[in-house]
């Protein structure tokens, strides 16, 4: 085959201004390739940066207890409720966090005490949730620190973190103070030390958080937490592990998919959608290398014929037909990669996503992939030219 | 000692009412070493005959054998091989590879052969450029090179594998009178001195009387 190395090489180059435009319009093709690869990648890192990035993968979440049945009554039940403990507690969680934070999937365990309350600043009340969490692991499961705008997301006992958007509701600024009262109706008056601005209604508006000490206060809750939330390596891992949690600890965990079905399926459309175009480029390949090199098979026909009368086999040609799909293939391949990879090194990387610019990850520009599918593609376009470079008459072709 | 020997040649062309019978029972023996030129009409089966010869068509009937090989029955890779090895072609046009040197071009049968061009078959094709008188143009584009010159590259090629025949269709047909003389000198010798059998199709009875044999072909059989 080194021979028809050779003839390629010497067809190749012989006719540069051909080859060139053949070449060019891989690359193009590679480079649909790659750029797509790069924005659907991309894409899909930052929306899962921004929504399932910053959310709990597997929590376990304290089941509120049926109030017990003091007596029955034909048509009435009497039930008993305890009016100062309404939050649902796991009391032994604490115990088990060592367990979880062992587990290798496992990136990042967050204990939280969770529950309603009503922040009271002068004359202005506002509803809010409020998170208590571990000093040391406020940016664990939501990257709090990253969304800060004011301040510090540092908790300790007797502060307060804030969205911008319901500091401004309530008149606040950053130093001072804010009263919280618990469902429990117990009140706290805290210092506003961070104002963080996540870019979602919800969080920026209805949430506070609180240090994790500071919440036991509020909720009358001295040991125990509300929930565990847990960040994995890998999101997508959280239904096979959600249930080896719940096996190793006894409490009920919960993967992130149960409530995220609709994410989930919108980023695996976004993957469909990702693999349809980048199959598209590569069709667009495979049809511009078989039709060029179908078009150099007619026009050489007179020297198969020669080469068939000077003891070429059938095997020989094909291999100088097939060899030219798969330089044109590498000499595309690398080109478009090559370019593709220039085009993307503008974009800021990956960590520096910011909303209203293109998502662009230069590292998912899948290179080698594209470079071998082109090889590929281009070998087997050239197949077909090949068989009919290989069926030419000598005696036909000769006399032409 | 004869080198092949045809018996009973038929070849046709197309079936029903457009069938066209070219060879009608052709019989035919080259010796080895012989120089025969073949001559005959237009149409009258030269290059059909010349074409089996060469192992590039079958025949429709009749038997074909080479070096005690039975050609008719053979399949198209084994004659492929057959005539890589045994069969050089000298074409009307030279029928060069326009996109390589003239060593490239006389090298070409060696390197399919071989897989390569190896320093041999390389210093062998440059030995038979030489012999040509083409010593200066061994590695000139054979595109840039006058008709003569092309034509006495084609029979260097032919020679290139030593083969023991050579089939030249109107090898001259092309030239002018000077350089169809010299292509013809240059066959001549190689014929005295290596023994190389020559099968050329002419026209021209010049050309046919410096061949020890003429072939008259007439109505797709040997006439003369």
């Amino acid at each position: 085959m080194l021979y028809a190395l050779k003839i390629a090489s010497r067809y190749l180059t012989a006719s540069k201004a051909q080859t060139a435009l053949l070449v060019v319009g891989v690359a193009v093709g590679v480079f649909l390739f790659i750029f797509m690869s790069a924005l659907i990648g991309g894409l899909a890192e930052f929306i899962m940066s921004r929504t399932a990035g910053d959310m709990s993968h597997v929590t376990i979440e304290a089941q509120a207890e049926d109030p017990g049945q003091i007596a029955t009554f034909p048509g009435l039940v009497l039930l008993a409720h305890d009016a100062s403990s309404d939050a649902a507690e796991l009391r032994e969680a604490l115990n088990l966090m060592p367990l979880i934070e062992v587990m290798p999937e496992v990136l990042a365990v967050s204990p939280q005490i969770t529950g309603a309350g009503l922040l009271r600043r002068g004359t202005r009340v506002a509803q809010v949730s409020v998170v208590g969490l571990e000093p040391g692991r406020e940016s664990a499961i939501l990257n709090l620190a990253g969304y800060m705008v004011e301040g510090d997301a540092q908790l300790r006992s007797g502060v307060i973190l804030l969205g911008r958007a319901l500091a401004l509701e309530l008149g606040l600024e950053l130093g001072q103070s804010v009263v919280l009262q618990s469902q429990d109706g117990i009140d706290a008056t805290l210092t506003v030390t961070g104002l963080y601005q996540i870019g979602q209604g919800g969080p920026d508006r209805r949430m506070a958080y609180v240090s994790l000490s500071t919440a036991r206060t509020l909720f009358a809750m001295p040991q125990g937490v509300s929930r565990i939330e847990i960040k994995l390596h890998d999101l997508y891992a959280a239904d096979a592990v959600a249930p080896r949690i719940e096996a190793l600890t006894g409490l009920p965990a919960e993967s992130w998919t149960v409530n995220g079905a609709q994410l989930l399926e919108a980023l695996n459309a976004q993957a469909q959608t990702g693999y349809f175009l980048k199959t598209f480029a590569m069709i667009t390949i495979v049809i511009g290398v078989a039709s060029a090199l179908l078009l150099s098979t007619y026009r050489r026909r007179p020297e198969i014929g020669i080469m068939r009368a000077m003891g070429a086999s059938r095997l020989f040609v094909v291999g100088v037909f097939v060899t030219q799909g798969a330089l044109i293939g590498v000499m595309g391949g690398l080109l478009g990669a090559g370019v593709g990879y220039l085009a993307l090194l503008p974009f800021p990387p990956r960590d520096a996503f910011r909303s209203g610019t293109l998502p662009m990850d230069i590292t998912q520009g899948a290179y080698g992939l594209a470079i071998t599918l082109t090889v590929i593609g281009a070998i087997l376009a050239s197949i077909l030219p090949a068989r009919s470079a290989a069926r030419v008459d000598p005696v036909t072709a000769i006399g032409q | 000692m004869s080198l092949l020997t045809v018996t009973n040649l038929v070849k046709t062309f197309g079936s029903g009412d457009t069938e066209t019978r070219v060879l009608r029972g052709l019989d035919l023996t080259l010796e080895k070493g012989q120089m025969a030129a073949l001559l005959g009409p237009s149409g009258s089966g030269k290059s059909t005959l010349l074409t089996i010869l060469g192992t590039l068509m079958h025949p429709t009937s009749g038997g074909h054998d080479m070096l005690g090989v039975d050609l008719t029955t053979a399949s198209d890779a084994a004659l492929t091989t057959f005539r890589n090895l045994h069969i050089g072609f000298v074409f009307q046009f030279h029928n060069l590879l326009p996109d390589f040197t003239a060593l490239e071009n006389v090298v070409f049968p060696a390197a399919i052969r071989e897989g390569r061009e190896t320093a041999a078959a390389r210093s062998r094709g440059a030995d038979l450029l030489t012999r040509m008188g083409l010593a200066e143009r061994i590695d000139f584009p054979s595109a840039n090179l006058s008709g003569g010159q092309k034509q006495r590259v084609a029979v260097a090629r032919a020679l290139m594998n030593a083969p023991e025949l050579v089939l030249a269709d109107e090898p001259t047909g092309n030239l002018d009178r000077a350089s169809a003389l010299q292509v013809m000198e240059l066959i001549g010798q190689i014929n005295r001195e290596e023994g190389t059998t020559f099968l050329i199709s002419t026209h021209d009875e010049k050309i046919a009387a410096t061949c020890a044999r003429q072939i008259v072909v007439g109505d797709g059989v040997v006439s003369g």
